[in-house]
């Protein structure tokens, strides 16, 4: 130690407002966890409760230990006039994105082969399809998706507002929270833990921590927006404010649930009957309307005009179909319910204001197309670009696909057939993986400062080879879904059934294989992906790029 | 708001000739594009269309019900037109059928093809899981296709156990058990394994041995009440055949030990809660039609 004094005194380091309060929740969390553990009904509750109380005991030490490293005083929000961008937390999270996808996409492939081959379901409960597709939606679209989505919403929101992001802690909170409720409804879901609402399978406890996550999230985000230092909010942050607003919303309405008792995971939902299910499938909906299409349009909204600096196409276009998708999409829930005992006009304005939201969901694919007007031989030589764009190109189908199948006639063939798997996916695979992979491609080598990814001709094999599996999936499930709806309806002369149900699966089972094949391809695509990821990180920067890392971000 | 070059302070984008908003963010600009025509006329068109619809079918709630739209359709009428146009379909046959006796049925062969065709798809829809696929049947789930019976092989028999089933809780149903002679205590273990052997030397899978007369005095004294002195079994107890050389759990010694020890008494559902009658006599004549009907 040196014994010259500095000529100014440090300023004496104290704790910050949520530093000192996270420390006391997350020691209160812990202790509670432990005594719901001690006392749980079953085994499965009792190790949530205790992956709880890991995970706080080890928020008690990630606190203090930054807390005794960090500098004393406030973070600086500027660096020599330059915003002082907070991208560790988006780092974290695109790290985590790409994790969870491949986590996601090979849940999948079981899945896939499962219903192929039931040898596959490996004669466990655990492993059972039952369980492992909950895991595989929940692992693409909240593990995988969500976390590119909050990773590029707090990466955009400092970039198009020029300031850090709100919040010292709070991101951190949001992220690593964010990722705890992945793991609880993950294992949850292995252990058979269900409240059996598609898309919504957490029980009550990980639903309210969600809560608390989310609203953090919703407030980290605002607060940045409200301090930026640009005179209007750019359109992707609108999306990203209508995705986030509108999934707390859905969230808190679809899961009224009441626990059996504190010590139990089970709950009993509030609503019941068609209520529960018109409540579940205008969440269900609009979790494909404001997770997957609003949030993802933000992506590109972003991603696209930045990567192919080009203008966005049409401010106009971007108010209104912004305006429209919002107000249209609530309304389409219904239409997953045609010809139940949902109500006849409940089920004529979901399927009505489907046809109605056609249009709005093209604005976003003309303006992602469009912006590429003068930039369209960047499609030739980029794999990046040329990924984003055939996201949207995938987005215009699937927008157009949604419509139709939502008519009443149309849905009376395609309702419970594969035909619905197939256009999931092309939304799915298409769209938002697409969109996902291209901004990931676009943000690593922003954040870890480098010129650019490890490989483009590997993006370029993971291009062609996903896009391959992407054909296989989908036109594979277009011939079974149109299959088994024929074969479901034909009845002969007699006015008897055609064929028996078992016949329609047996029809179908080439075409399950083929599936298979063509997910086995979209998750080698992943591994390239993260192959390439790793590689970019992990690569020494070059002296021209460590010039560039030491500057303060523009 | 037209691309007019003065109403702001964008610049001119050279490449596309239309002037930017004006604003930027991290180097994104925007264009001053209109909408595109033929994207505002087809919205338009989607929600003429869509007005059209409400106007013909229900649509608005209002305080009481909702509109019930002019061409006065409801799904409920829908469906019950369709079972209707289904029920008039079918009616000539159906009628022919209900009317026939199961014998008759099988006598006359335009009778026994609709029969049959009507009895392939009900049996896969709803026996076939169990049964499997064309009646091959399965461990525990009895062959239709052979002429081995447990409750009787005649079309009326058939008939009786599809509709009321076996141990299916019916008042009707066929309720015969085998008893768990080891677990209950009745039979040792060595008493088991004894019977066990003389059942296969019955079955004529093994020669006589050293405990074969003690199996044969505990089988005189325990099975032959059901299975028969000889054990040819008993239709009207549901007791199998033990002589036939056709197993419906397996004819290793461990596995009759384990029959002996435990018991048996699978279950198969009553079936006229679920089919109507003339369903339940096209599948047992479609059954008896499967190569073992007496």
């Amino acid at each position: 130690m040196s014994t010259i004094q500095d000529p100014i005194p440090a300023p004496a380091k104290s704790m910050r407002f949520g530093e000192a309060g996270l420390l006391v929740v997350f020691a209160i969390l812990a202790f509670c966890s432990i005594i719901v553990a001690a006392k749980a009904y079953s085994a499965s509750y009792a190790f949530h409760a205790y992956i709880f109380a890991a995970a706080s005991i080890a928020a008690v030490f990630a606190i203090g230990n930054r807390y005794m490293d960090r500098p004393a005083g406030p973070v600086p929000q500027e660096i020599n006039g330059k915003p002082n961008y907070n991208f560790d937390v988006v780092k974290v999270g695109t790290v985590l994105a790409v994790f969870w996808g491949i986590a996601g996409f090979a849940a999948g492939v079981t899945a896939a082969l499962q219903l192929a081959f039931p040898m596959f379901n490996f004669d466990t409960s655990w492993f059972s399809f039952g369980r492992l597709r909950p895991l595989h939606t929940s692992a693409v679209i909240f593990a995988f998706g969500g976390n590119v989505l909050i990773a590029t919403s707090f990466y955009v929101v400092q970039r198009t507002s020029r300031a850090r992001l709100a919040g010292d802690l709070a991101p951190w909170f949001v992220v690593l929270g964010y990722n705890l409720f992945i793991v609880i409804a993950a294992t949850g879901y292995l252990l058979g833990i269900t409240q059996s609402k598609e898309y919504a399978e957490p029980e009550w406890y990980a639903d309210l921590w969600l809560t608390v996550v989310w609203v953090t999230y919703f407030l980290v985000f605002l607060g940045t927006v409200l301090k930026r230092k640009e005179p209007h909010i750019y359109v992707a942050n609108w999306f990203y404010f209508a995705f986030i607003i509108t999934i707390a919303m859905l969230h808190i309405g679809n899961n009224v649930t009441i626990p059996v008792s504190v010590f139990s995971h089970k709950s009993y939902i509030y609503w019941s009957g068609v209520q529960d299910a018109m409540f579940q499938w205008w969440y269900g909906h609009n979790a494909v309307g404001f997770f997957l299409t609003a949030g993802f349009l933000a992506i590109m909204y972003y991603y696209i005009p930045k990567r192919a600096e080009r203008p966005v196409y049409s401010y106009r276009l971007s108010i209104v179909h912004f305006w429209a998708l919002i107000f249209i999409y609530i309304w389409a829930g219904p239409h997953h319910l045609h010809y139940t005992a949902l109500p006849d006009w409940a089920q004529t304005l979901g399927m009505t204001f489907s046809v109605i939201l056609w249009m709005p969901s093209w604005g976003g694919m003309i303006n992602g197309l469009m912006t590429l007007s003068g930039a369209w031989d960047k499609l030739r030589t980029d794999p990046v670009i040329r990924m984003m764009v055939v996201a949207v190109a995938f987005y215009g189908m699937s927008t157009f696909e949604g419509p139709m199948m939502a008519v009443k006639a149309v849905n009376s063939l395609s309702h419970y057939t594969e035909w619905t798997i197939g256009h999931v996916h092309s939304g799915a695979l298409g769209w938002v993986a697409y969109i996902s992979f291209g901004a990931i491609y676009c943000m690593v080598p922003w954040l870890w400062h480098k010129k650019e990814m490890y490989s483009l001709r590997a993006v370029s094999w993971h291009f062609w080879v996903s896009t391959l599996g992407i054909v296989l999936y989908i036109s594979s499930m277009w011939v079974a879904g149109i299959l088994q709806g024929l074969m479901w309806r034909a009845y002969t002369s007699l006015g008897f059934l055609e064929y028996s149900f078992i016949e329609t699966v047996e029809a179908v089972h080439p075409l399950y294989v083929i599936r298979a094949v063509g997910g086995i391809l979209f998750l080698i695509g992943g591994l390239i992906m993260a192959w390439n990821v790793w590689m970019t990180i992990r690569t020494p920067l070059t002296e021209a790029e460590r010039e560039l890392a030491l500057a303060p971000a523009e | 708001m037209s691309t007019n070059p003065n109403s702001s302070h964008g610049r001119l984008d050279t490449v596309t000739g239309v002037t930017t908003t004006g604003h930027e963010w991290d180097g994104i600009e925007e264009l001053n594009n209109p909408l595109p025509r033929w994207w505002l006329w087809v919205w338009y068109a989607c929600i003429v269309w869509s007005i059209g619809y409400w106007v013909m079918y229900p649509s608005w709630p209002l305080l009481r019900e909702a509109t019930p739209g002019v061409m006065g359709w409801n799904s409920r009428t829908a469906v019950t037109e369709q079972l209707d146009q289904l029920q008039a379909l079918r009616a000539e046959s159906t009628a022919k059928l209900a009317n026939a006796s199961l014998q008759q049925i099988e006598d006359t062969p335009a009778l026994l093809t609709l029969a049959r065709a009507q009895g392939r798809v009900a049996f896969a829809d709803n026996c076939a899981p169990c049964h499997g696929q064309g009646g091959g049947g399965a461990v525990g789930f009895p062959n239709l296709n052979d002429d081995d019976w447990l409750w009787g092989g005649s079309l009326d028999q058939i008939y009786q156990t599809i509709s009321y089933g076996v141990r299916s809780g019916d008042d009707k149903a066929h309720s015969g058990n085998m008893p768990a002679f080891g677990r209950d205590g009745i039979l040792t273990r060595p008493e088991i394994s004894a019977v066990a052997g003389y059942v296969r030397v019955l079955a004529g899978l093994d020669k006589p041995g050293p405990t074969t007369e003690k199996g044969k005095e505990v089988f005189l004294a325990n099975c032959a009440a059901c299975h028969g002195d000889e054990g040819k079994g008993n239709q009207e107890l549901g007791a199998p055949n033990l002589t036939d050389g056709i197993w419906l759990y397996g004819s290793s010694k461990a596995t009759i030990e384990y029959g002996v020890t435990n018991g048996r008494g699978n279950v198969m559902p009553a079936w006229h809660t679920r089919l109507d009658p003339t369903t339940i006599k096209v599948l047992t004549v479609y059954v008896h039609s499967l190569g073992g009907g007496r």
